[in-house]
Order: structure tokens, then sequence, then C-alpha cells
């Protein structure tokens, strides 16, 4: 990364280290996020629900591969750990216990699709709108991480526990209350009596 | 890198979500279109706590918590509507309809 860096110094003049365009991180944020649209249009467009499983969890693993890029270590791996390891074996779990058509299947989408185009479209547009006109081309700057990470160090892992277990500790309990709550629901709705 | 290239990233992803919602109607599907809504909220509480501090990337553990047990109840849930109705197709629950 250095040498690429170097060598656009050398062919851009204008090229200073110190900005933070970074070719190779684009070039990484521009790959996934071809293949995460894409993906993420097969889960909802795919006549095969296991397929849908299965490009899920090329979207999962590309939103942890952002996370990685926004220089949040400890939520990407729990996105891996979670996502990729829990949710989708859940999900195929589900796909299996309801005997969902294995193949192709015509019975997966309404008839509201036009509706669907409408409000996705109206929805883009909105968004795209607000976030251009608000943030239009204001860089990442990591300025809030500035201090907390020492050079080659865990320091923002560090300041993430120090958060949990310090600002938030009793929103993190009742969060655990609440897997216990979801944990006993899910046990009591799928018992059989 | 573009503060907004992630965040338009983030709305596209919530984009198809809504309308991965809307238009199946496998019970399993429409879980997965919200599990994509969830994930493209939690990129923009990442993007923005290189703005805010560490507070941002807590929320987002705590996002992913609770959609892992979103989805645990909603299977359930799924699941106890298959055994009652042998199937999953959610435009069949209309007894609301009167």
């Amino acid at each position: 990364m250095n040498s690429a860096a170097a060598l656009l110094a050398q062919v851009v003049p204008s090229y200073t280290p110190e900005t933070t365009f970074d070719v190779p991180a684009n070039v990484v944020f521009a790959v996934q996020a071809v293949f995460m649209i894409f993906a993420a249009i097969r889960v909802v467009t795919t006549k095969n629900v296991v397929h849908a499983a299965l490009w899920l969890v090329v979207v999962l693993g590309g939103v942890g591969l952002n996370y990685v890029l926004l220089q949040a270590e400890f939520v990407a791996v729990t996105q891996f750990l979670v996502y990729l390891g829990a949710v989708i074996v859940l999900f195929l779990f589900g796909v299996m216990l309801t005997r969902a058509p294995l193949g192709v299947s015509d019975d997966l989408d309404n008839n509201q699709k036009k509706i669907g185009i409408g409000v996705g479209v109206a929805l883009l547009a909105v968004l795209s709108y607000a976030l251009i006109e608000s943030f239009g081309r204001s860089e990442l700057t990591f300025e809030a991480y500035e201090g907390v990470a020492g050079a080659n160090t865990n320091g923002r892992t560090q300041a993430v526990s120090d958060a949990i277990f310090g600002q938030y500790l009793i929103p993190f309990e009742m969060l655990s209350l609440l897997l216990l709550a979801a944990l006993i629901g899910a046990i009591v709705l799928a018992r059989r009596d | 890198m573009l503060l907004n290239q992630f965040l338009l990233l983030s709305a596209i992803l919530f984009t198809i979500g809504v309308y991965g919602v809307i238009v199946r109607k496998n019970g399993v599907l429409v879980l997965m279109s919200i599990e994509l809504v969830l994930n493209a909220v939690n990129i923009n509480l990442i993007v923005f706590s290189t703005y805010w501090g560490v507070a941002g990337q807590v929320f987002a553990l705590f996002t992913i918590a609770i959609a892992a047990a979103e989805v645990g109840v909603g299977l359930a849930i799924v699941l106890l509507i298959y055994r009652n109705l042998r199937s999953v197709d959610i435009d069949e629950l209309d007894e609301l309809k009167g």
C-alpha cells in the first residue's frame, strides 16, 4: 500500500499521502459494492429459496468487508460470526422445516411487483437526493478514531469494549435479558405440545 | 474514501430490502429481506461512528444481537404458521380482513 501511494505521488503531482483518497480501498469498495448489489437483487428476485439464502451470504459478507474498510474490526468479526455463522444456518433450518420447495418455484412472489418497484424507486430517489444534498463530496476522515488507536495496536477494539462495559453497561445488560426472552419465546412457540 | 459512497450503498441495500418485503410472499424470504434492511442501517451506524466516536459501533453490535433475536422469534412464528396452515404463504393470512 505504501509503494502504491509512492507510485501515485510520482504520477499525480497533486497527490499527497495525507489525503484519505486510498486507491486500493476504493477498488475493493467498488468491486464488493457491485457484488453486494447484484447479490441483494438476487435475494429478492430468485425463484429458489435455498439460493436466496446463499446469495444472502454474499451480501452479509460484503457488509462485513465494509466494516473492515471503515476500520471497525470488532464489529466486522462479530458480523462474520453472528450472521454467516448463525443467522444463515437458522435460515436454512427454517427453509428445511417449512418444507419450502427446494427447486425452482414460481409461487414465491405476490402480484404487487409494480407497487414494489414504485415504492423502491421513490424511496431510493428521496434517500439519494437527501444524502447527496447533505453530504456531497465530504471525505471520510476517521476523525473520531484519532488518538484512540495507537500505531499497530488494537486501540479501537479496546475503546469499543470500554464503551460497552462502561457508558453502555445497562443497555448491554438489557440486551442480554432481551436475548434470553427471545430464546425462551422461540422455544415456547416452536414446541410441540 | 467519500462518506457518500457508503451511505448510497446502504440506501440501495435498504431499498432492495423494502422491495423484497413488499413483493415476497414466502415467510422465510420476507425475513431475509428484513435482514437486508437491518444490515443497511448497520452500515450507516458504522459510517457515522467514524465521525462521532465508538458509540456507533456499540449500537451496531446491539443491532446485530437484536437482529439475531428477531430472526429466531420470526422463524419460530413462521414455523408455527406452517404447522397450522401447512403453508408459509403470508398472503393467506387474511383473517383480519373481515
